[in-house]
C-alpha cells in the first residue's frame, strides 16, 4: 500500500495528459477564532460572533489560538508532513469582507511541509504544505444579477466567519485523472474527520476545493495552469476538472495558447468561466506579521500530538480488506469505513461471525446506523453463521436482517423459524425447477440454445413457486448443470 | 476630608499628588480643577488637546475622593490627572488619531494602558493632539490644527506626541502618555523641556494603541521630572497576554533606584554619531558628559557605525508597516465613508478625503517598498540594516552601560519651517530612530536651554530592559542641573 502503485486509469485526450494539483481550504473545529475569543460557530445570526479583532478595529491585536495550532499539527502529521518552525505573514488586498484589508496567513514558513496522502487505490499524492490562515467574512450581494458584487444594489457583510481558522492543504501536481482528484478529496475529508480537525462539510463551506488544472503531451514540461474555483462537491471536482481539461485540449488543438487565469466553475451550465487573468492579479505585498511571534512547536509537543492520533482511514480499510478478503478500494470497504462501521464488522467476526457476509450486510442494511450500530454484533454473527451453514439463503438472510435491524437486535434462528424459513432440501428444489422448465418451455429452449437472458424467466418461475424462499444461486447452478447434461 | 485647596497649595509632582490624595491631605477633585483651570485659561492658544474630558474626569475624581473617604487602598497614581495621546483607545470616547478618517468613531474597548491607569487610580483628563496617525515631528500634520510650543507659541512642540508634551509643559496635566515609533515621545519632550521615555519594545502593552508601525510603536510616559516619569511607567508597564509582542515579565522597577547615582557607570560617547546637531545642542551634550563624569561616571568612546543608516532603514520599514496597518480605513465598517458608485471608487473617495498628505506619502512609500520586484531592494534590505544596527549597538554596550546623544538636532523650530520639505522634517528623528529599530529603551531629559532660550534635551540610551540604569543616569543629569 505504501509504495506508489500503478493507477490503471490514465486520462488522455488527443494525446494530452492531465496534470492536477489541489488546494483545499478546511475550517478547523476550534472553540474560538484563530486570533480572538469569539466563538467559531457556523449558522449563528449575522455579526453575533464578532469582536475588535474580527472586525479589524484600530488598536486590536491578534493572539494565536493554541487549539488551532494543535489541530493543524494533527492534520499535518496525519498527512505524513514534517512539523516545522513557522511564521505568519500579511497578505494585503482590499475587499469589503476582509476587515483589516490584509489576511494573516502563513506564507514562506508554513507549519506543515513535505507529506503525502495515499488514495485507496494505492496511488500516492504528494503534499507540498499545510498552512494556517484566517477566513474572511461573507458578503451577500443584494439586487442585480447572479449574486455577484458587480451590478448589485448593495452588499451585506457577515463577519461571523472572519477570523475562523483555516488550514490550506496544497498537493503536489501529482494527480492525473478526475477520479484520482475525487478520491483525493474524499480521502482527505475522511482524514479530517478522523483526526477531528474539521467537520469537512463541503455544502457548508467548511471544506473548499480549488483545482489547478493543466494539460501537456506526455513527457513535456508542465503546461500553463488555470485555477478552477467554486467546486462545492466531490462530484463537481470530477466534472469541473474534466470540463477544464477538455477545454484546454480544445484550445491547444485549435492552435491557441492557454492563458494563466482563475476560472469559476458553474454547476448549472457545467462549464468554467474566466474570473480574472493573471495580469489582473493583486500584488499581495507579503511581509512578516509584526503583531505575532514565531510558532516553533517543540519535539515534545509534536510527539504528544502524534501519539494521540487515531488509526487513520487507510489503515482501517487495510484491516477490513484483509479480514473480508476484499481489495482496499472495494466499494463495500470504502463505504463501511467511511461510515465508521469497520470496527463493528471486526467485532462481528470476533463474535464468531463471517466477516465477508457481515461486510455485505452492514453496507446494505446499516446506512442509517452511524458509527456505533445499535444491533448487538453477536446477533449479526449468528445470522452470517446460518448463511454459511446453508441454513439460510442470501435472500432469506436479508429478510431476517431487516427484522433484526427493525428490532434493534434479535435471534436470527428464531426469526427465521417464525418466518417459516427452513433450508429447502434439494429434492424440493429440483421438483420446483422441473415445474418451471415445463411451464416455461420456450425459455428453456432458448436457454439451452445459449441465450443466457432466458435464464431470468426460469429463475423467476422457481422463485414464484417457492414464494421467494429458494436460493437464487443454487437455482442458477442447477439450471446450468442441467443444460450441460442435456 | 481635607480642606479645599487651590493653585500652589496643590503639589506639582505626580508622586506628591498621589501621596497626598491617598492620605486624604488633598482632594483629587481639587487637583483636577487646578489642571482644568489651566486648560481653560491657555489651551485655546496651545491647542494641546483634541478633547478635554471635563465631565468624565470630574466624575472620576469624585469617585477617587469617595474611595479615599471610605478608606480604600488606592494605586500609585491616585488622583493624578493624565493626558492621553489621542491614538490610544478609550471605550465610548472618540479616538481620532487627529485624522478625519476616524470621524465619529468611538472604540468599544479600552487600551490596556487605560485599564492599568484606572487600576492605579489615575484620572484621564483628555486626549491630546498628534501628527495624524503619529506621522510627523511637529504636530502640524493634524486634521484639527497644529499644537503650539508653550515656551514660544510661534514654534512647534515637536511630534508626533506634541500634544502630550505641550500639555505637561503648559501645566495642563502633571504627566501624560505618548507613543514613540521613531522618536515621537523623545523629540517633543526635548522641544518642550519635559522628560520623555520610549521604554523597551514589549514593556508596555500595545493593545489599544492605534498602530502606525507595529514593530516599532511603543507607549511611554512624559512628565516634568524623572521620578514622575518613572512612577507612570511603572504603573503602565506589565506583561499583557493580549499583546503577543509583550515581554513576559512583571512591571518595571525603577523608582527605588533613582538616587543610586552613576559612580562607576560607563557612559559611552558615540564617536561616529551622524552630524547635524546644532552647536547649542552639542554644547549642552558636552556639559552632560562633564556632569556625569563629575558624579563619578567613566566616559568611554564607542562606535556604532550603522547608526547613520537608521533613518533610511526606518523610512522604509515604518511606511511599509503603515501601508498595511492603515489599509483598514476603507470606509466599510467605521469612521468616514464617502459614497461612490462602486466599492473601489468608495475606497478611493474615502481615503482621498480622510487622510492628510503626510499619511498618503507614507502609504505610497510603504506600498512601493513592499511591491513585487522591489521588496528585496527596499524592505528586505532595510530589515538587514536593522539587524546590523542592533548588532552594532550590542557591541557598543559591551563597552558602555549607557550612551548619551542629543535627543533632537535643534531646539524647537518655527511653525511652517519644515512643512514643505519632508526630508528636513524626517531628519529631526536622526538620533531617536535607532532605539526603535533595536527595541532598546531611550529617554530625553531636559538639560538647560540653547538658542533663543529654548529647552534642549539630552538623550540617554540603554540596552533592552535596563530602564533602571537609564533612569538613574537621567536622575543624575536632572540633579546636576538643580
Amino acid at each position: 500500500m505504501s509504495e506508489k502503485a500503478a493507477d490503471t486509469e490514465v486520462w488522455t485526450s488527443n494525446g494530452y495528459e492531465l496534470v492536477v494539483g489541489l488546494e483545499v481550504h478546511v475550517e478547523l473545529l476550534t472553540r474560538t477564532k484563530l486570533f480572538s475569543g469569539s466563538p467559531n460557530h457556523f449558522g449563528d445570526d449575522p455579526n453575533t460572533n464578532i469582536d475588535p479583532v474580527s472586525l479589524g478595529l484600530p488598536g486590536a491585536l491578534p493572539v494565536l489560538n493554541r487549539q488551532a495550532v494543535e489541530l493543524a499539527m494533527r492534520l499535518g502529521l496525519a498527512l505524513n508532513c514534517t512539523i516545522q518552525r513557522s511564521t505568519f505573514a500579511r497578505k494585503n488586498y482590499f475587499y469589503p469582507d476582509m476587515p483589516k484589508a490584509y489576511q494573516i496567513s502563513q506564507y514562506d514558513e508554513p507549519i506543515s511541509v513535505d507529506g503525502w496522502l495515499d488514495l485507496p487505490s494505492g496511488f500516492r499524492v504528494g503534499i507540498e504544505r499545510g498552512h494556517l490562515e484566517e477566513d474572511t467574512g461573507k458578503s451577500t450581494h443584494m439586487g442585480g444579477a447572479g449574486g455577484r458584487i458587480h451590478g448589485s444594489d448593495y452588499s451585506l457583510i457577515d463577519f461571523n466567519r472572519a477570523g475562523v481558522p483555516l488550514v490550506e492543504i496544497v498537493s503536489r501536481p501529482d494527480i492525473r485523472t478526475p477520479e484520482q482528484a475525487k478520491a483525493y478529496v474524499s480521502e482527505l475529508r475522511a482524514i479530517l474527520i478522523a483526526v477531528g480537525a474539521s467537520d469537512a462539510k463541503m455544502e457548508e463551506g467548511s471544506m473548499r476545493v480549488d483545482a489547478n488544472v493543466s494539460v501537456r503531451l506526455p513527457g513535456a514540461e508542465l503546461g500553463t495552469r488555470c485555477e478552477v474555483k467554486n467546486v462545492n462537491s466531490i462530484r463537481s471536482v470530477g466534472r469541473a476538472i474534466e470540463y477544464e481539461a477538455q477545454r484546454q485540449v480544445g484550445m491547444l488543438e485549435a492552435g491557441e495558447s492557454i492563458r494563466q487565469e482563475t476560472r469559476h466553475w458553474d454547476e448549472n451550465d457545467g462549464r468554467t468561466h474566466t474570473l480574472r487573468s493573471k495580469e489582473d492579479a493583486d500584488d499581495y505585498r507579503y511581509f512578516q506579521e509584526p503583531d505575532l511571534v514565531v510558532v516553533d512547536p517543540d519535539v515534545g509537543w509534536i510527539e504528544t500530538v502524534r501519539s494521540s492520533l487515531p488509526v487513520l482511514p487507510a489503515a482501517r480499510r487495510q484491516l477490513l480488506a484483509e479480514l473480508t478478503g476484499q481489495t482496499t478500494d472495494a466499494e463495500a470497504v470504502l463505504v463501511v469505513t467511511e461510515r465508521g462501521q469497520d470496527e463493528y464488522v471486526l467485532s462481528v467476526a470476533q463474535a464468531g461471525g463471517d466477516a465477508a457476509r457481515a461486510l455485505v450486510h452492514v453496507k446494505e442494511a446499516f446506512a442509517e446506523q452511524g458509527d456505533d450500530p445499535s444491533i448487538p454484533a453477536a446477533d449479526l454473527a449468528k445470522l452470517t453463521s446460518l448463511e454459511i451453514d446453508g441454513a439460510l439463503t442470501a435472500t432469506q438472510a436479508k429478510q431476517v436482517l431487516a427484522e433484526i435491524v427493525a428490532g434493534n437486535g434479535g435471534d436470527a434462528a428464531a426469526i427465521a423459524a417464525s418466518k417459516g424459513f427452513e433450508a429447502m432440501d434439494d429434492s424440493e428444489l429440483q421438483s420446483m425447477i422441473d415445474g418451471a422448465i415445463s411451464a416455461q418451455a420456450d425459455a428453456w429452449a432458448k436457454f439451452c440454445a445459449g441465450d443466457g437472458k432466458a435464464m431470468g424467466a426460469l429463475v423467476g418461475a422457481v422463485m414464484k413457486a417457492s414464494r421467494g424462499q429458494a436460493d437464487g444461486k443454487a437455482v442458477t447452478a442447477i439450471l446450468n448443470e442441467r443444460r450441460q447434461n442435456t | 476630608m481635607a480642606d479645599h485647596k487651590t493653585g500652589d497649595q496643590i503639589p506639582a509632582a505626580a508622586t506628591d499628588i498621589s501621596w497626598e490624595v491617598r492620605n486624604g491631605v488633598t482632594r483629587a477633585a481639587d487637583v483636577l480643577e487646578k489642571y482644568l483651570g489651566e486648560i481653560e485659561r491657555r489651551d485655546d492658544d496651545v491647542h494641546a488637546f483634541n478633547l478635554v474630558l471635563t465631565d468624565e474626569s470630574r466624575a472620576r475624581a469624585a469617585e477617587i475622593d469617595d474611595a479615599v473617604a471610605m478608606g480604600r487602598n488606592l494605586g500609585a497614581l491616585a488622583g493624578v490627572p493624565v493626558a492621553l495621546k489621542d491614538n490610544m483607545c478609550t471605550r465610548g470616547i472618540p479616538t481620532t488619531c487627529s485624522s478625519k478618517i476616524l470621524d465619529g468613531w468611538k472604540p468599544p474597548y479600552d487600551a490596556t494602558i487605560v485599564t492599568k491607569l484606572a487600576e492605579a487610580g489615575a484620572v484621564i483628563i483628555g486626549k491630546t493632539n498628534l501628527d495624524e496617525f503619529a506621522m510627523g515631528s511637529s504636530t502640524e500634520n493634524s486634521a484639527f490644527g497644529a499644537t503650539h510650543n508653550p515656551h514660544d507659541l510661534t514654534r512647534v512642540p515637536g511630534g508626533s506626541s506634541g500634544g502630550s508634551a505641550a500639555a505637561v509643559a503648559a501645566g495642563f496635566a502633571p504627566v501624560s502618555l505618548g507613543s514613540d515609533t521613531g522618536g515621537s515621545i523623545r523629540q517633543p519632550a526635548a522641544l518642550c523641556g519635559v522628560v520623555g521615555v520610549k521604554p523597551t519594545y514589549g514593556a508596555v502593552s500595545r493593545l489599544g494603541l492605534v498602530a502606525f508601525a507595529s514593530s516599532l510603536d511603543q507607549i511611554g510616559p512624559m512628565a516634568n521630572s524623572v521620578s514622575d516619569a518613572a512612577l507612570l511607567l511603572e504603573a503602565v508597564s506589565s506583561h499583557d497576554p493580549m499583546d503577543s509582542t509583550s515581554i513576559e515579565q512583571g512591571p518595571l522597577e525603577i523608582s527605588q533606584q533613582l538616587d543610586w547615582g552613576v559612580a562607576g557607570l560607563r557612559v559611552g560617547r558615540i564617536t561616529d554619531l551622524p552630524e547635524g546637531a546644532s552647536p547649542d545642542v552639542n554644547e549642552r551634550l558636552e556639559v552632560a558628559f562633564d556632569n556625569l563624569r563629575a558624579a563619578g561616571a567613566e566616559i568611554v568612546d564607542v562606535e556604532v557605525p550603522a547608526f547613520t543608516y537608521g533613518l533610511t532603514a526606518y523610512y522604509l520599514i515604518a511606511p511599509a508597516e503603515a501601508s498595511s496597518n492603515l489599509a483598514r480605513y476603507d470606509g466599510v465598517r467605521f469612521g468616514l465613508r464617502k459614497d461612490a458608485p462602486d466599492t473601489n471608487a468608495m475606497y478611493m473617495a474615502t481615503r482621498t478625503e480622510g487622510f492628510g498628505d503626510e499619511v498618503k506619502r507614507r502609504i505610497m512609500l510603504g506600498t512601493y517598498a513592499l511591491s513585487a520586484g522591489y521588496y528585496d531592494a527596499y524592505y528586505g534590505r532595510a530589515l538587514k540594516v536593522r539587524r546590523r544596527i542592533a548588532a552594532d549597538f550590542a557591541k557598543a554596550y559591551e563597552k558602555a552601560d549607557i550612551l548619551l546623544t542629543p535627543a533632537s538636532p535643534t531646539v524647537a523650530f518655527k511653525m511652517g519651517d519644515k512643512t514643505t520639505d519632508p526630508m528636513s522634517m524626517y531628519l529631526c528623528d536622526t538620533y531617536t530612530i535607532p532605539s526603535n529599530l533595536t527595541g532598546d529603551p531611550g529617554m530625553s531629559v531636559p538639560f538647560g536651554t540653547g538658542d533663543s532660550g529654548l529647552p534642549v534635551g539630552v538623550q540617554v540610551l540603554a540596552p533592552a530592559l535596563k530602564e533602571d540604569v537609564m533612569f538613574r543616569t537621567a536622575a543624575e543629569l536632572e540633579r546636576s542641573m538643580s
